[in-house]
């Protein structure tokens, strides 16, 4: 399971276990795509803005081409946890204890690039998350940092009102769960598939068609609420 | 407990939890208050006390998901450092900086020997014989760098093209470039310290190399004068950043009692002390370089206040930060 699996868990001081996200190779390069173009941007914007200024303007640019080619990640990541590519992947930075990256590591990790990038187009970082457990760059392995999915916000979905009924059968508590697993997902099914699936329950039921449906819908009103 | 019964009862604190954390995920500079509220780490607690009840109890999938993603969350903002990054960085020159130097002196005389070593031995022998500069840089580099430091040469340290850039440009053009190779230095430490060994010694060569050459030529007077100046913090910063790519490089070659991984990441965090302190020196340097050695000051000034900054850059490096939390 853990070598298939892209689910790394950390477990915290509580003796609870976090669940993390990591992010492979492709989607991290499209977002460094992103990356690249938006500092192309950049890079086009101040030369053009400061070529107008002079001696000081070319320092300027110079020192803001200095900024961009090293800290722009630096700084994105300690504003909100990742660049402006990684963020509209869903990606973010974090410490492989789950906290968010922090100041030093956010410096290795981006300072690293310089050697990740060796001897073209990030081969080198490409390498070493392939052979990684968790797609770590090289500088994500001395930083100590992970590239996961960001949480996305999940919508609470109140259960259909349907009648509490108590189930006919003894059930485990995987098959429970699953009961109630389906009254969730039933307002993302359409009418046939809900209908397909709660006949498949048949023997328990002994209902079919949307009949079927609203019995299971009330073991799983019966599994949460109680016979109310 | 049903599950209803147990998200009603809850459900006022994981809001109130929800609420506060909300607040201390907007930035910094928009957060109405800096404090962390002072029951934020029980709600965290008794929060993950819930969490572990509803995968125990098998609550619905969305039920753990909710609370997981609030755990994640409250995680995250209790085990953060939060604040003070201008006292941070005033106490990082003051005293971590050095301390941190003292503490990992090892690897920086490794790397001053490997700076050093090949820039004395090269230099000495382009002084003597002035063919052998032929065989370290192309012909144009050569004669570029000879029109920088020529006697009749206005702006030392600049080619005719570069004479009429303002020292602005030169400042611009030193951040941009010298940080680059000192960030890049300590970069290739990863590469089992091979990279990092590798640019020390490259370095060291043809700036010995050209030291040498034009020594031999006779442009004393305008070469050593350009260079005195900044030549305190940049070779210095040179050679710590060489340190800490060096002390990378020993996470990866010979980790000791860790694992080879945490042997890496404990050496990196070690070293970033120094890459920062070194990256400070070289902005310093560039300073110096665009508006101190490009001026048109008596030679003996500028001899005189080389010698001072490479007293004061000693003595700092020996005592500054000294006592302070028991750092040696």
């Amino acid at each position: 399971m853990t070598l298939t699996d892209t689910v790394r868990r950390h477990e915290t001081p509580e003796g609870i276990r976090l669940e993390l996200r990591l992010a492979g190779p492709v989607v991290r390069a499209c977002a460094w795509s992103i990356d690249m173009l938006i500092r192309a941007i950049l890079y086009g914007l101040v030369s053009g803005v400061f070529a107008f200024f002079g001696g000081v303007g070319t320092s300027v640019m110079l020192i803001m081409f200095f900024l961009i080619e090293w800290f722009y990640p630096v700084v994105f990541e300690l504003y909100n946890g990742a660049s402006p590519g990684k963020k509209s992947m869903g990606l973010v930075v974090i410490q492989d204890n789950g906290t968010p990256v922090t100041f030093s590591s956010s410096l290795i990790r981006n300072l690293l690039r310089a050697a990740d990038f060796l001897p073209f187009l990030y081969a080198t970082g490409l390498l070493s998350m392939l052979i990684n457990n968790n797609f770590q760059r090289l500088g994500d392995l001395a930083a100590g940092t992970l590239v996961v999915y960001r949480e996305a916000d999940l919508e609470r979905i109140k259960l259909a009102n349907a009648e509490s009924l108590r189930p006919p059968v003894d059930l485990s508590v995987d098959e429970q769960r699953e009961l109630i697993r389906f009254a969730e997902r039933c307002p993302q099914l359409s009418q046939e598939r809900q209908i397909e699936l709660a006949t498949s329950l048949y023997p328990v039921t002994g209902k079919r068609g949307p009949a079927a449906v609203k019995e299971i819908l009330g073991y799983a009103a019966w599994l949460t609420r109680g016979s109310r | 407990m049903k599950q209803e019964q147990f998200e009603q009862r809850y459900q006022p604190l994981w809001q109130r939890l929800d609420q506060q954390l909300d607040q201390l995920e907007t930035f910094r500079l928009r957060r109405s208050s800096d404090e962390l509220p002072a029951d934020l780490p029980q709600l965290y607690r008794q929060l993950c006390n819930h969490y572990a009840l509803s995968r125990a109890r098998r609550y619905s999938p969305q039920l753990v998901g909710f609370l997981h993603r609030l755990v994640l969350r409250g995680h995250q903002q209790l085990y953060t450092r939060r604040g003070a990054w201008l006292w941070r960085l005033l106490t990082f020159i003051a005293s971590d900086f050095p301390a941190s130097l003292r503490l990992n002196i090892g690897y920086v005389w490794v790397a001053l020997a490997l700076f050093l070593l090949p820039a004395l031995l090269v230099g000495g022998y382009c002084m003597i014989d002035d063919t052998f500069i032929h065989s370290l840089m192309s012909d144009a580099e050569i004669s570029n760098m000879e029109e920088m430091y020529r006697p009749d040469n206005a702006r030392p340290g600049r080619t005719l093209e570069r004479s009429a850039d303002s020292d602005f440009v030169m400042f611009g053009f030193y951040i941009y470039n010298n940080i680059g190779i000192g960030f890049r230095t300590f970069a290739m430490g990863i590469l089992a310290g091979v990279g990092t060994v590798f640019t020390l010694f490259y370095n060291g060569i043809v700036i010995g190399g050209v030291a040498g050459y034009l020594t031999g030529l006779g442009y004393t007077d305008t070469f050593w004068s350009f260079v005195c100046g900044h030549s305190a913090l940049e070779l210095t910063a040179i050679v710590i950043s060489g340190a800490a790519g060096l002390m990378i490089g020993r996470g990866v070659i010979s980790p000791g009692r860790y694992s080879r991984l945490d042997a890496i990441k404990l050496q990196a965090g070690k070293a970033v002390p120094l890459v920062m302190g070194a990256g400070l020196m070289l902005l310093g340097a560039a300073f110096i370089e665009a508006f101190w050695s490009a001026s048109s000051l008596p030679n003996t000034v500028k001899y005189v206040a080389a010698i001072i900054l490479w007293i004061m850059m000693i003595l700092y490096f020996m005592f500054a930060g000294r006592g302070a939390d028991g750092a040696r």
